[in-house]
């Protein structure tokens, strides 16, 4: 995928059942792409917080905009790619752990800044945060067989400085 | 205050809306509506024949009148029977609001007896829906409903009422507003962008007025008159904006898009200069693309953010209701006492008369068999162009757009987005119950009509007297018609073999069946037919079976590629428009 053109798209949105149903079904309907999506009430309570990471031209960009502000029940949403922002993910990743490749992936886990959450005679379960990117590379470090199972929250953000997204 | 019923709630709240007619079929899951309703004679019931004609007597009911369209269906079937008419209402913003039974909240999901997921279901063809799962909340949902419904770009809105909520007991209050943080439709255009519009229109050379449906349901008409005469541009209309503007004056000139008149396309191809109001770059308008006014600065006027930059990208945006942003224009115009360039405009002007002289909507007439343009031009004159009109869908419909003309908006109603056979029949009575004094005129088809044929009880039942022109061709003439074109006459699945006696079926439900098959006798009928004034009758014209509608753009042709009747019998189109609709 062409990196300028991914956008991720925050959304304050009523905290309703049926809500997040109605921005997936909007993606399906108009046939745009969702990349990830990740869903969660925030503070307070009435409200969701929803995080979609998409790809297209300026056109389709703008499209998704307009298409998501016209929910009923989107309150608010930012392209967070418009403006300074950080972006977070989450990984939990269980690998093979035996003989020499336990420092191994000790080591490479430090230096991702993971935490090993669970140890066994022959794994680890990692916990990794970051940007995708940063991710990514962890993954391409260690040896592919040792990959037991990978999970990922998918990407959310928030804008840097004083910008804030609320209601 | 004494608590009552989630049933008795929602009819006082119908009250309390000043709602008219509920049209409606009943079932299991709205049984406690049903007697609600019953016991009161406020809110008429209007007893269908089918759910999908419940919505579009509605809808027709909204588009005559300006008021939201309301309808009550059972859970399941009731629900999917409505989806037609409700995705009809969607595609081209009518407001309506649709109340559906539901199975008892404990059932939901258990795929209990006529259960089926409404919200789901309707979710992409509504503005916005509701299940209703605490009857405390049910009043303020209703409220929210209509309000969402008419306000902004106005769309039909779902409530779904499982059975349990209608008989569980509550105060009632009902709020006399309601506020929703989440949703906030902008009406008042951009100054700064009203004046820089301003600015473009005058400067214009080649200007170009084109506006749609959103002039209609917005009520615009009158600033939209007034900007039109101020300026002394050329204006066209969209399918679904005929009326706004009056058809009669010198300065319309005609339909545009796949069917739009040489001249309107013709001028829309050369504009340099376009203004765009409360329409929305259809495909059926724009055909190919990147063919589309490729010389012209584009204005766009439209309450929905969305729609604008949609297909084509504009220039100017405005958000806004069409007549604030109109007022706004003409305050600016003539408190600065603006005028436009009157000698560009002359000089385009006579290059719009040259395109008029090719008279695109000339046919061929015949004193043997009648010519269905024949009819809609004998229907104008004899209603003296101020009957209601709706129509099906198909070449009846287009014949419809350019031989009647239209002097007023909400004259005419047809289904344009979703193009729904079978829309036209209750769209009429819906219109007719909203103007009982009016004359109102369904031109249909023989495919058409027989989609929705069952209301013809309906309009017996409550005596909404219609008069049914049926353009009977033994065809579905649309699709027999790019057969004909696009598919070497191979006219598959579009004869059909066996049509019913229409003067017997309409005399069946108690109707006036008339056959015309005589050019000669087409006038005498139609003033027989309005003569009775109180009763439905069925004109069954049997018309030119060959008969194509011009002009018309081929899909994936330019503006200016238009195949105009009886210079261009035989087309084809290349590879990349059929793939196209």
């Amino acid at each position: 995928m062409n990196n300028s053109n991914r956008h991720v798209i925050s959304i304050l949105m009523e905290n309703e059942s049926g809500a997040l149903s109605r921005v997936a079904n909007l993606f399906s309907a108009r046939g745009y792409n969702i990349e990830s999506l990740t869903v969660a009430p925030t503070d307070d309570p009435t409200l969701s917080r929803l995080t979609l990471v998409t790809s297209g031209n300026e056109q389709v960009i703008e499209q998704i905009v307009k298409q998501l502000n016209k929910l009923i029940d989107v309150v608010k949403l930012i392209d967070l790619s418009e403006t300074d922002s950080i972006e977070r993910e989450l990984m939990l990743i269980k690998t093979k752990a035996l003989g020499e490749q336990r420092a191994e992936m000790m080591r490479l886990s430090e230096i991702f800044g993971g935490h090993i959450l669970d140890v066994t005679e022959s794994t680890y379960t990692i916990e990794l945060t970051g940007p995708g990117g940063k991710l990514d590379s962890f993954l391409r470090a260690i040896e592919k067989d040792a990959i037991l199972e990978v999970v990922r929250s998918g990407a959310t953000g928030i804008a840097l400085g004083q910008k804030a997204l609320h209601v | 205050m004494e608590p009552i019923t989630g049933a008795e709630i929602l009819v006082r709240c119908l009250k309390d809306e000043g709602v008219e007619y509920l049209f409606g079929y009943p079932g299991g899951s709205v049984l406690h509506i049903y007697d609600e309703l019953y016991k009161q004679e406020d809110v008429k019931h209007i007893l269908v024949r089918h759910e999908q004609g419940a919505v579009h007597a509605a809808d027709g009911y909204s588009r005559a009148s300006g008021k939201p369209g309301v309808v009550l269906v059972t859970s399941g079937p009731g629900v999917t029977n409505a989806v037609t008419g409700i995705a009809t209402a969607y595609m081209d913003s009518i407001p309506l609001v649709v109340f559906s039974g539901q199975v008892p909240t404990a059932l939901i999901g258990n795929d209990a007896f006529q259960e089926v997921d409404t919200v789901g279901i309707t979710r992409p063809c509504v503005k916005h829906n509701f299940l209703v799962k605490d009857v405390r909340l049910l009043a303020e949902t209703v409220k929210k409903a209509f309000y969402i419904a008419m306000t902004g770009r106005p769309g039909p809105v779902l409530v779904d009422l499982p059975k349990d909520i209608t008989i569980t007991k509550t105060e009632y209050h009902y709020p006399k507003k309601v506020k929703l943080r989440s949703y906030n439709p902008t009406v008042k255009g951009h100054a700064g962008q009203i004046r820089k519009a301003v600015d473009m229109i005058l400067s214009a050379k080649r200007p170009m007025l084109y506006t749609g449906g959103g002039v209609v349901l917005g009520d615009g008409s009158a600033e939209l008159v007034e900007l039109t005469q101020l300026l002394g541009y050329p204006i066209t209309q969209t399918l679904m904006g005929l009326g706004a503007y009056p058809a009669t004056d010198k300065q319309f000139i005609g339909m545009l898009g796949m069917h739009g008149t040489y001249e309107a396309n013709m001028a829309m191809h050369e504009c340099d200069t376009l203004i765009a109001i409360g329409a929305r770059f259809d495909d059926r308008v724009t055909g190919k693309i990147d063919k589309f006014c490729p010389t012209a600065r584009i204005v766009h006027v439209d309450i929905d953010p969305s729609s604008i930059s949609k297909n084509v990208k504009v220039d100017i945006p405005i958000v806004g209701s069409v007549p604030n942003v109109l007022r706004a224009m003409i305050n600016v115009i003539r408190d600065e006492k603006l005028k436009p360039d009157a000698e560009a405009l002359t000089q385009w002007w006579r290059q719009i008369d040259e395109w008029r002289k090719v008279e695109s909507l000339r046919y061929r007439p015949s004193t043997e068999v009648i010519k269905p343009q024949f009819v809609v031009e004998k229907l104008y004159q004899v209603t003296e162009g101020q009957a209601i009109i709706t129509s099906d869908v198909g070449q009846h419909q287009m014949w419809a757009a350019q031989y009647y003309l239209f002097d007023r908006p909400r004259q005419w109603i047809n289904s344009g987005g979703l193009g729904t056979m079978g829309f036209g029949l209750p769209a009429a009575m819906g219109a007719k119950f909203a103007f009982p004094d009016q004359d109102v005129a369904c031109i249909t088809g023989d495919g058409s009509i027989q989609m929705m044929l069952q209301e013809l009880a309906t309009m017996k039942q409550y005596n909404t007297p219609v008069k049914i022109i049926n353009l009977n061709n033994g065809y579905l003439g649309m699709v027999r018609q790019w057969q004909e074109f696009f598919y070497q006459k191979r006219y598959s699945m579009t004869y059909f073999e066996a049509l019913p006696n229409f003067v017997m079926l309409a005399e069946a439900y108690g109707h006036v069946g008339m056959k015309v098959e005589k050019p000669g006798d087409v006038e005498g009928a139609l003033r027989e037919a309005f003569a009775m004034k109180d009763r439905t009758v069925f004109l069954d014209f049997v018309t030119d079976p060959g008969e194509n509608v011009f002009p018309m753009i081929p899909s994936g042709g330019g503006q200016n590629e238009m195949l105009l009747a009886e210079r261009d019998e035989m087309v084809s189109t290349h590879e990349e428009g059929m793939v196209l609709v």
